[in-house]
Parts: C-alpha cells; structure tokens; sequence
C-alpha cells in the first residue's frame, strides 16, 4: 500500500471516529464494539468494493452485511465522508424523525438489510451469494460479524451449507475485538483455536491485524481465498481503538458520554492519532 | 383437477425465472424437481434457520422463493427468521408447511404444528391460508405465489372430497347458509365438517358451512355475516384454541362490537394423541360424527341419535 493511500484512509477513519465519538451521547450508541471495525469499514468501503452512491441498486455492485447490527455508528460516519447520506442526518441519532437509530436499517442508503438479531446476515449474504452465482456475476458479497456474535450457531449452520454448495463468492469477516457484550469472549465461550474452527467448517481462512490497512489489502486483494470454498478473513481488532481510555475494556461496548465528556474524548482522538501518524509515518521512511 | 401440488410448482417455475425452489431436505412431495429447476432448486440440508435467511437474500435479489419444510419446524424453529429476516423485510418469501396440525398424526408432539396459524398471522404484513384439501390448495397457491406479500400456506394435499369454487384472495368459500348453526373451519378437517353437517340436517337442522380458506387476510364480511345471522357459530379447526380462527372469530366480533353464541372446536392446553390419522380424529373428537355430536349436545339435545361412524382416511406419507 502506497503511503499516500494509507494517510488518506487513516485520514478518514480519523473522521469516522470522530462521527462516532459524538453518536456517544444524548442516549449513546456502542461505541467500543463501533470503534473496533472503523477501520475496517473506512478500507472496504473507501478502497475496496465496488459500492458507491450511484450504484445502490446495480445488481453487480459489490455487499457489505453488517451482521454485528452495534457497529452501524462506523457504518454511518463511513456513509458520511463516503457521501452516502448527509452529516445532518447523524444529528437525528435516536429522534423519530428519522431512521438514524442504534442498528441497522435500510432506510439508510448503502445499508443492505436490517440486523441486529445476531446470527442472521450470513445466511441471508448466503441467499445473495447463492443469486449472484446463479446469475453469473462475479460480485464480491461480504457479511461482517462480530466474535460474540459466533456463539449464534446460525453462522456455523450457514458455513456448512455454504460450504456444502461451493459458494467460494461469500466473505465473512470477523470483527474479532476478544469481547461478548459484556465479557472478554475467552472467559466466557472461548473462541480458539479460531481459525481452524472455520477452516473445519470448510472455509478458506486468513487472520490479520484488522487495524493495519497494509494487511487488509492484501487479505481482501486475495478473494476469493479458493474455487470451491467460502472465504474468512478474522479481522484481530482492539474494542474502543483509537481512544486509549476506554480501549479494550468491557464495560465501553455501549457508552453513553455527557457533552464534557465528548470533548474530552475527541481532543484524545486528535492527540492519540497525531502522535500514531507521526510515529508511523517515521516508521514508514 | 389433473395436476398435482408437483407440477404445479414446476409449470409456474418454468414460466417465471424469479420462482427459486429451496428446501430443508423435505422431498418427498417434491423428488422430481431438482432435475427439472437445476440451479433453481436449492435443499440447505436440515436447517431451517438458514433456509428462511438465504430466502430472504434471495428474495432481496428480486427472487420469489418457495420453500418447503415441515410445518412445525418451519414456524417454530425459524420463527425469529421469518419474523425478522422476512417479516421486517417484507420480502415475498413463500412458505410451506408439510404436515400442518392433525397431518402430521403419528409423528407425536415434536412434530405437531398447532400453533403455526397464531404464530404466523402475528407477523406485520404476513398472509395466511389454510386449504381444505389438494384442489382447494392447487386453486389458491397461483395467487399466492403472484402476490408481493409473504405467505405462509399449510401444506395439504388430501384428496378433494368438494368441489370448491374459485378462490379469491381474502374471501371466504361458503358452502351452505343456515340458520340453526354455521360451521366455520378451515384445512383437513373441512371434509369431516361436510359429514358434520350432513348428521345435523339429519336432525331436521338448518345447517351452514364455512371454509375459511385465507386466515389472513380473513373475509371479516363472511364472519360478521354469519353472526348477524344468529344461530350457533361453531369453529373447527386442527390447532390450539388460542390464536387460530376461534381467537380470530373472537377479534372481528369484538372489533364490530358484535355478540355470537360461539362453541369453539379445538385443541385445548395439550397435544394430541399420536396414532393414524383417523385414529386421531376419532381419539380427539374430530371426526365428522364427534363434531356432529359435540354441537349436538353444545345445544343440550342428546347426541345418542348419532352413531360412532369411522373417520374414512388414509395416512398419505409420514415424514
């Protein structure tokens, strides 16, 4: 990845948290789970699909599922600087005014389906895969799901039969921040050996630093990982990144910030990722 | 009626590329399709969750999926998916449950769909049918099929005993006014309400019947009709009492601020006794003769006049 490109994208996933820091108040929004894929969304959205404004019903654009239904504040401060929806909607967070609310919904454009239930968007990314396929479309279908979310035994039912049918069009990209809602996920249903859990279930599986955009061009440039199998990309995040005070700690899945607060958080954002970019900036020449 | 459930499918399948046939691994009404639909017939093995959700990705893709797997399972073990993945996705997701209610006779409790009406027409937008018998079904699926709404259908492929008039979305099928009693029910046991109401006439009684066919919508104009009319409106029905079509009777009286003499014909607080099929009947009291003898002495009259005939059936295919 050229380093122009990695400024533009930290740049943007700077933005995004910045969205996603001031959703953090006046009924708040989960803000560690959010955190944890920005950078994620901020790269697929902005590098890597074919998704953009003017091609939400293009039925050969690429889809993004968004199955962890808590990160839809990424999602949105993504749509925002990506021009999907306008930065004043996000003033509406919560009012019935508009559909700008704690999960996903497709009265936002770009988002695909509803979710929120966990478990459920794999095997409906499986149903749009399954459709592209038929149709001879080589469009990407991606499903992101958080790792608490993999306790839901739909996702593992879902990989079996896509497995089963050979569906090598369909991603799922696990969100693996090492936190449930509340709990760390190894003290309460220990997820590893991660990988070879999927790679059992018949996927292909790579794991990277979901952080390092470096890494997630590459996984991503790699699809599909194999002619015959569903594809896995664990995505290894840290809840609540880019704000040290909070980062992966449990109790900061959902917060819900007083307006003091906020500023504070956003001036450590500021603080935290100039001190990262400049380092990593050294570090690069 | 030449066709069956089979070829119906086939034929609408062939002619609209939309139609997608998926399955959770329940053939046995439909072993010929995968050859015919190739690519367009899907089986997701035994996983009923996953079914309803790559429908509804189907479904989102412009596809109208038709889906197949057991009544119970189907509502039951997948109900948070059809409410949510189809429900708030108002997706037309066409579901059929195979071996509704007293169908699934021998299989005992686990299998037995008898709250799938209530659970189904709970959901926003959802539609309902209930056919009488495989001509009854035969004659309401292309409607259902060409319409943009979810549906769910119990799947029943009993030999007609009647012979229906055309269906109509949302209406009723009414077989005979009267106005000492009108029977309303809907499903399987429409050939033993016929039975039922032959014994009454017996009786010197003026005898109606209804065959509710669409649960959702429901011919309100039907029910509010019959309940102007007087007389004892008695429902059959293969399904816990709460939520099916007494609970619905109950609702449009209610709403219309109407009042009925109402004597509701079916499952209380358990499930039915395993066995054939017309054992089942005959052990829960739902064969013609029973529901003949039941209103009868509903009325305070004796039921001696009416003997124990045998319910007449055929257990068609367990599964």
């Amino acid at each position: 990845m050229t380093s122009e490109k990695q400024q533009k994208l930290e740049a943007l996933a700077l933005r995004v948290r910045e969205h996603i820091v001031r959703l953090s108040t006046d009924g708040g929004c989960f803000t560690g789970a959010s955190l944890s894929c920005a950078d994620l969304l901020v790269y697929l959205y902005a590098d890597c699909l074919n998704v953009r404004p003017d091609n939400l019903t293009d039925p050969t654009r690429d889809y993004l599922f968004l199955s962890k239904g808590h990160d839809v504040p990424a999602l949105y401060g993504t749509f925002v600087e990506l021009g999907f929806i306008d930065k004043a909607r996000l003033d509406q967070h919560l009012s019935t005014d508009d559909h700008i609310y704690w999960h996903p919904n497709r009265n936002v454009p770009g988002v695909e389906f509803h979710s929120g239930s966990l478990g459920h968007l794999p095997s409906v990314a499986l149903g749009v895969a399954m459709d592209c396929r038929m149709r001879g479309q080589d469009n990407k279908v991606i499903v992101i799901t958080g790792d608490g979310e993999l306790n839901e035994g739909t996702v593992w039912e879902s990989l079996l039969v896509a497995s089963a049918h050979k569906v090598n069009n369909l991603t799922l990209v696990v969100d693996r921040n090492h936190f449930q809602a509340n709990v760390a996920t190894e003290d309460l249903i220990p997820l590893e050996p991660l990988a070879p859990k999927f790679e059992a279930f018949g996927c292909e599986v790579r794991r990277i630093d979901g952080h390092d955009f470096a890494q997630l061009e590459e996984a991503f440039a790699a699809l599909p990982f194999s002619d015959t199998k569903p594809s896995v990309i664990i995505c290894d995040t840290v809840r609540g990144r880019g704000l040290p005070s909070i980062e992966a700690r449990a109790d900061r899945w959902f917060c819900n910030f007083s307006s003091e607060e906020v500023t504070e958080l956003l001036k450590e954002l500021h603080t935290q990722e100039a001190t990262r970019l400049t380092s990593e900036t050294l570090t690069v020449r | 009626m030449t066709m069956t459930y089979e070829e119906l499918i086939k034929e609408t399948a062939l002619a609209d590329e939309r139609i997608v046939v998926m399955t959770a691994e329940n053939r046995a009404l439909i072993r010929n399709l995968p050859a015919v639909l190739g690519p367009r017939f899907i089986d997701t093995g035994i996983t009923e969750q996953t079914l309803i959700g790559a429908a509804a990705g189907l479904a989102l893709r412009g596809r109208v999926p038709i889906l197949h797997a057991l009544a119970t399972f189907l509502t039951l073990r997948a109900f948070e998916f059809i409410r949510t993945d189809v429900g708030i996705g108002q997706l037309p997701v066409k579901l059929s449950g195979f071996v509704p209610g007293f169908l699934s006779d021998g299989n005992g409790p686990t299998h037995q769909a008898i709250e799938d009406v209530s659970l189904m027409r709970g959901i926003p937008g959802m539609t309902v049918f209930a056919p009488a018998d495989e001509a009854d079904m035969l004659a309401m699926l292309p409607a259902i099929w060409a319409s943009p709404a979810p549906a769910y259908v119990r799947i029943n492929t009993r030999p007609a005993t009647y012979e229906h008039t055309p269906f109509e979305m949302g209406k009723a099928e009414i077989v005979a006014e009267g106005t000492d009693i009108t029977i309303l029910t809907y499903g399987m046991l429409f050939e033993q309400t016929l039975v039922a109401r032959e014994l009454l006439m017996q009786q010197s009684k003026s005898v109606g019947l209804i065959n509710l066919r669409s649960l959702k919508p429901i011919d309100e104009e039907a029910l509010l009709a019959v309940a102007r009319r007087g007389g004892l409106l008695v429902t059959v029905e293969d399904h816990f009492v709460t939520g099916g079509l007494f609970s619905i009777l109950a609702e449009v009286l209610l709403r219309h601020q109407l009042t009925a003499r109402v004597l509701p014909l079916a499952l209380e607080e358990r499930w039915y006794r395993p066995g054939r099929l017309s054992a089942v009947l005959e052990y829960e009291g739902f064969t013609g003769h029973h529901i003949a003898r039941r209103i009868t002495e509903h009325l305070g009259e004796s039921g001696a006049s009416i003997a124990a005939g045998p319910a007449v059936l055929e257990n068609q295919f367990a599964e």
